[in-house]
């Protein structure tokens, strides 16, 4: 820097000052309306309650659809809603609780949902498929294995928690 | 680089003189309130504007979660003002602004009025004026019936009966507002949605883009 004053000309003194008080002002106003409008998106994640969804002497070594329904509050609206998991137990009699949303773009999967692949998970969307274990043919669109749910056992029944990719 | 996007776009459009136009002139002495304080009085038209712009914005934001339907518009209203961040602010933003409003637009009427700066050639600026004013009513009026609680119900009632008031079309006039010649409900809810947020801004627009070009044409009006 030299030694020279820096001059600020009465010009630009009021044009910095104007700018600072509009942006202020501006600032003030709009502040609350954008934190209002994303309010969603700050919202913690929900924990995911455990709900009973099935009786362990129901559970085969075939995936069965299992439903249940949940109280849902969606902002000012409430309502029950079904939800769905593809459920059996793998040859070790570990139970496996699949996800039915197909992870290419969310179509609802069916266990032998396609006559040619009887022994395979089918999203009708795009064709899409998965092997009984959840992970998805090479080839068909899909990128990821199913989802698997969290569960746990509790007097001959079934709880479900949150469906989670996996390896997370 | 901001001075490069002008540039930029400078080179491309000329924008130079339409910036010029629309913003780079003098304030004459007279309406200058540093210079002379009671001036003052000549910023309540530009008072006025600023004002709807926060009802434009706080509004766009409201639509986010209010619903004009009978079974959830007090829900939604109730939703965004208890659990959503400042939804508190923004719906008081839109709720006493449309009062400043109208405030604001009555003493800029005012000043007008008193200071003839009516008089020819602005007589025509002055009638736009009043349609602007009319449109301010038409909103706080349909305004006043989306939160869907007893008061807005029944100050709704109540305006629909005045309307009815109009020899021969009145009836006609309520149930063209109401969506229906008995009931006030789902149909009015929508309707009287529909005029605030689409109609009567619309409305808005235009003659305030008029009362502007013509401030710009004819001039503020001279010392008294
Ligand atoms: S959504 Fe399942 S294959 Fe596309």
């Amino acid at each position: 820097m030299s030694e020279k004053k820096q001059q600020v000309s009465r010009r630009q003194f009021l044009n910095y000052t104007l700018t600072g008080v509009g942006g202020f002002m501006a600032a003030g106003m709009l502040a609350p309306m954008v934190r209002f409008a994303i309010d969603p998106v700050l919202q913690p994640a929900s924990t995911g309650d455990y709900q009973a969804v099935a009786q362990l002497e129901d559970i085969t070594n075939e995936p069965q659809r299992f439903d249940w329904t949940i109280d849902q509050i969606d902002a000012w609206y409430e309502s029950e809603v079904t939800k769905s998991a593809w459920v059996y137990k793998d040859d070790n009699d570990e139970i496996i609780a699949l996800s039915p949303v197909c992870k290419h773009l969310g179509c609802f999967v069916s266990w032998a949902g396609s006559d040619e692949h009887p022994d395979q998970f089918y999203c009708p969307c795009h064709d899409g498929r998965y092997y009984k274990d959840g992970v998805n043919v090479p080839g068909t669109p899909p990128a990821a294995a199913l989802d698997e749910f969290e569960y746990k056992t509790e007097d001959g029944t079934l709880y479900l928690g949150k469906a989670k990719p996996r390896g997370a | 680089m901001l001075q490069k996007i002008y540039d930029w776009v400078d080179e491309r459009v000329d924008i130079t003189p339409l910036w010029r136009d629309i913003a780079d002139h003098e304030v004459p002495e007279h309406v200058n309130p540093a210079h002379n304080f009671s001036a003052f009085v000549y910023c309540f038209g530009g008072l006025t504007f600023f004002v709807t712009v926060i009802q434009i914005l706080s509004g766009m934001f409201l639509t986010m979660y209010y619903v004009p339907d009978i079974e959830n518009a007090w829900k939604s209203v109730y939703y965004l003002q208890t659990e959503v961040a400042h939804g508190q602010i923004v719906r008081g933003m839109h709720h006493w602004g449309a009062s400043v409003v109208i405030v604001m637009l009555f003493l800029h009427t005012l000043r007008v009025f008193f200071q003839g700066a009516y008089k020819k050639p602005r007589e025509l600026n002055w009638i736009v004026g009043v349609l602007i004013f009319f449109i301010m009513l038409g909103l706080g009026l349909t305004g006043y019936l989306l939160p869907w609680d007893n008061k807005a119900y029944f100050a709704t009632v109540v305006t629909l009966e005045i309307a009815e008031g109009i020899p021969i079309v009145g009836e006609m006039t309520k149930t063209l507002l109401a969506g229906n010649p008995e009931i006030v409900g789902a149909q009015t809810l929508t309707r009287f949605f529909a005029i605030h947020v689409f109609f009567l801004p619309a409305a808005l627009f235009a003659l305030m883009a008029v009362h502007f070009i013509l401030i710009r044409k004819q001039g503020i009006s001279g010392p008294m």
